[in-house]
This record gives C-alpha cells, structure tokens and sequence, in this order.
C-alpha cells in the first residue's frame, strides 16, 4: 500500500510540473498582451483606454474570441465563419490600402456595424465611449500596432450622378477586371472559382452574393461598397483593385453592382436604368478587353 | 627646424595611416565584389515523386495556354540526370556583412496560369516586378509568417495591368504566394540576407560575389526540407557543395 501511494504520489508530481510548465508557456502570451494594456484608440473627439475596455471584453466578447484575442473562445469551435484572431494583426473592413493597418474608426465602425452572415452581432448597444475603449484593447493584442501606423485612408471623391452611361460603363469595368470570376455573372456567388475559394487560413469561404439580399461584410453605403473593391478584405480571397480600377471608374462599378441587388430603396435609380437598357448578364467567354 | 618637421611628421602620419587603412578595406570590397563563388548541383536519389496533372478546365484561358503538353504540379521538378530544379541555395552563416547587394530586379510573371518562375529568391530589401500576360484575371496573395515581420497583401491583375513593383523588408524561407481565383497557382518568395542562387534544370547552381571566409550554405527545397553543408572559400575561387535530397 505505502509503495502503490509513493507511485501516485510520484505521479501527481510530474503531472503537477507539467501542468505549472504548460500555464506559465501561456503566462508568458498574456504577459507580452498586458505590457501593450496602455493602447489607446481615437475616434472622433472620443478616446479610448485598452485597460477600460477589459471588462465589456470579458463579458461580450471574449467567448469567441478568446482570452488571448486569437480567435479561440470557447464558442469558436461551433462558428462558421471564424472569429477573428486579433493576434495576427489583418482586418478585412479598412478604409486603407491591402496590406496596411486599419485605422481607429474602420475597427469602430466594425464593431458598431456587426458582421453580417456571421455571428459577430451589431454591437450599437454598447455606448460610443465603450466601442472606442474596445477599439484600443482590439489594437492591444497585436504587436502591430505598436510598431506600424494604420495606412493612409484612400480618397473617395464625391459621388456623381448616376446615368445610364456610367451603369453601362460599370457593366465593362465588371467584364473588364472579371469580378464574375467569383461573384458570377449575375452576381449569385456562383463564378467558376467560387467553390474552390479559402480563407488565408485555407479554410473554405465564399464569394459576397449580391441577389439574396443580404448586407455586405463591411457596410451598405455607396461609400463602402466603393472602398471594399479598392481596399480588398485583407484575409481573404477579395484581393485590392486599386491598381486597375480609376476613381471615376470605380463609381461606375457601384453603379452597376446595385443593378443586382434585389428592389430596395437604395437602388431604385439603377435598377431602372439597368431595365430600360435591357442590360444582359457579361459574357464569360467574351475575348479580354 | 627640426621640431618643426616632426610636428608635421605628427599631423602627416595619422592621415597616411588612414589612408592606407582605407585602402586596404576598399581592396577588400573589390575582392568581395568580384569574389569567390559557392558551384554545385543538387540531386534526388531514388524515385521522383509523382507529379499530379492540373486540371484548368474551370477557366478556358487557362486550359487553351496548356493545350499541347498538359501542366502539372511543380513541388518537386527533377531535370537531367537527376538534378532538382527551383532549389534555393543561400549563406545561412558566415556573412560578413560586406557582401554586395543584390541589384537586379527579377520578375515574378504569371504566364499560362502558373508562376514563372515558380520559386524566386530574393536577397531583403529586393525590388521585383509581379507581371502578367494572361487574358485571365489573377490575384497575387502573398502570405508571409505573422512572426517574421514581412506583411502580407492581396491585389488584383486583370489582362493588361501593370507590373506591381515590390519588396520584402524582412529574411524569410519562404513565403507562399497563391491565387484565390486559380487554386492550383502556387509559388513561393525565398527571402534570404546575402547572395544565393537557384538551381536551374540540371540541378547546378553558383551563388557569385562570395567574399573569402568560411560559410554554411543552406539548400532549402519546398517538399523536401533544407540541408546544410560548411565550406571554405578561398579569394577569387569556386567553392563545391553538392546535395542530395532523398526522394520520398
């Protein structure tokens, strides 16, 4: 008996040891992230304070996201898509170039917007002051932000009229950079590429589909759509048009991507134009301009 | 007088000193220019993996560029007499820090939907070109390690774009780089400090401009991991270092 007891106490030390050594590998994470707990974030005339932001975390957020910001709540198993891992830095909805950070009021905005066709939900409830406080302890799980400042937001210029000629011109810039490739030709997320499309983490995802009335990741506005082909949804296959897409030509492009959602009040205008036109699909198969 | 003279001795002296010093570092940089080399081939011993077809029958752009000899997969490509081609060789200790730079802009095309070359190393801070001659749209997706310091980003080339002129800030082996809208487009960004070189269709390479000293060169292949080998460089002669990789 004594020497059966001298075994398992034996083994509740090495146990013991191991499990010290395991939770210090993870004090060490969460040491580095609590050195950063002096963020803080500014948007508007509000500022905001990693450390205030702690306790909204702890109780709204962090089943999803986790403890240490990587995306690892307890929840996250369950979700599809996943949560975002703050760790790594790289956010989808920014006003900035790919490839840069986004700026305080793009994560402001994320939160107070929600993620549609996720579980990430419309976060209005909680004060301004609040969504700004969570903006800086977002910032606070990333070493990037201490080192690298967010980019430069693009110019969007002001938005013109909407005529049929820059539908129709929409419609070319749509077959000219090939947005069918993924989002199809009527923009039914159904292109050739749409089924074999991942994440950055290889895990699948889809393309934005634009008839079955749900809301765009990051935002509704004509502004938003604009800057979501512009500055691409870093993290994910929608890579940045920039290079290729003018500014007075990407206006067009939002002119006629409305053409495709279905009747609302936001697109009457252009849905109109698109019908007096008889505006067909693009043709896949047409040459490359 | 003869004081005088000294003093002048004094003041002339040190500048001679200088110069002299100067000289000698100046030769030696010459001599890391048109330096020594590291010349060898790298092999695989046993059978070659299996290299899979691809199937770009999903865009007819793609498939029509490739209609005469069907592409495949470029993982492991085994040239003449067993040479490995796409391995980057690259001074992994040694440098002195005198060595050249790397001036050269290469390019990193996209031609019959695939990567052209399909491994490019870069010395860091390196500019290169992203271009494209297809009549299909590609996006370029790097996606370098979150550790590394290297930030990725994601851009669109439709027919006709113009080049994307970039580079890499940090040391990394290496970073993928993908198409969303072609899955099967693959390659990679070997970002190493100093020179390197890359072996061509027989397995040979020659990494030029490597100052006299003693080095561990590292052969890094995609599939099949990296190796090692010590080597001593002697001023203005080539150094042998030859590799074999076991084919799994």
């Amino acid at each position: 008996m004594p020497t059966k007891l001298l075994t398992w106490s034996w083994l509740v030390g090495v146990l013991a040891a191991l499990l010290l050594a395991a939770t210090s590998q993870a004090q060490i994470t969460s040491y580095e992230e609590k050195g950063r707990l002096n963020t803080d974030s500014h948007v508007g005339k509000l500022t905001g304070h990693a450390q205030n932001a702690a306790a909204d975390y702890r109780r709204y957020c962090v089943g999803c996201h986790g403890e240490l910001g990587d995306g690892n709540g307890e929840n996250a198993p369950w979700l599809d898509p996943k949560p975002r891992d703050f760790t790594l830095g790289i956010f989808k909805c920014r006003s900035t170039p790919t490839g840069t950070l986004p700026t305080d009021q793009d994560l402001y905005d994320t939160i107070g917007r929600g993620l549609d066709r996720s579980n990430m939900p419309i976060w209005n409830t909680l004060t301004k002051q609040e969504r700004v406080d969570l903006v800086a302890w977002v910032k606070h799980f990333s070493p990037r932000f201490q080192k690298e400042k967010p980019g430069a937001p693009i110019e969007i210029p002001a938005e013109p009229e909407v005529t049929p000629e820059r539908v129709k011109a929409g419609q070319d810039v749509f077959a000219r950079v090939q947005c069918w490739k993924c989002h199809g030709v009527e923009g039914m997320a159904n292109g050739p590429s749409a089924s074999t499309l991942t994440d950055d983490l290889n895990r699948p995802i889809l393309p934005y589909n634009f008839t079955d009335g749900s809301r765009p990741k990051c935002g509704t506005s004509d502004q938003d759509i604009y800057r979501i082909f512009m500055t691409g949804l870093d993290g994910t296959p929608m890579p940045s048009f920039s290079d290729n897409i003018k500014p007075d030509e990407a206006w067009d492009l939002v002119f006629y991507l409305r053409t495709l959602q279905p009747h609302n009040t936001f697109n009457m205008k252009e849905r109109q134009i698109a019908k007096q036109l008889g505006l067909k699909p693009v043709n896949p198969n047409a040459p490359a301009q | 007088m003869k004081s005088q003279y000294g003093r002048k001795l004094a003041s002339v002296l040190p500048a001679l000193v200088l110069v002299g010093v100067g000289a000698v570092i100046l030769s030696q940089k010459v001599n890391a220019a048109g330096g020594g080399s590291i010349t060898g081939t790298v092999k695989l011993s046993g059978t070659a993996p299996h290299m899979k077809g691809i199937d770009m029958s999903k865009d007819p752009v793609c498939s029509k560029a490739h209609e005469s000899s069907p592409a495949q997969m470029e993982n492991v490509v085994v040239g003449q007499g067993d040479g490995l081609e796409n391995v980057v060789l690259y001074i992994s200790q040694g440098l002195t820090g005198n060595e050249a730079a790397s001036t050269q802009e290469p390019t990193f095309d996209q031609k019959g939907c695939m990567y052209t070359p399909h491994v490019l190393a870069l010395d860091v801070d390196q500019k290169f070109k992203v271009t494209t001659g297809d009549q299909t749209t590609h996006n370029i997706h790097p996606l370098p390690s979150p550790t590394a310091g290297n930030i990725g980003w994601n851009k669109s080339q439709p027919p006709g774009a113009p080049p994307i002129e970039t580079s890499w800030k940090n040391e990394e082996v290496a970073i993928p780089v993908k198409c969303n809208i072609h899955p099967w487009m693959h390659g990679w960004f070997v970002v190493v400090k100093g020179p390197y070189a890359t072996t061509d269709n027989k397995g040979s390479y020659t990494i030029q401009n490597v100052p006299a000293g003693s080095y561990t060169v590292t052969a890094w292949q995609e599939d099949l991991g990296t190796q090692t080998a010590k080597v001593t460089v002697a001023a203005g002669s080539a150094a042998k270092a030859d590799f074999t990789f076991k084919g799994k």
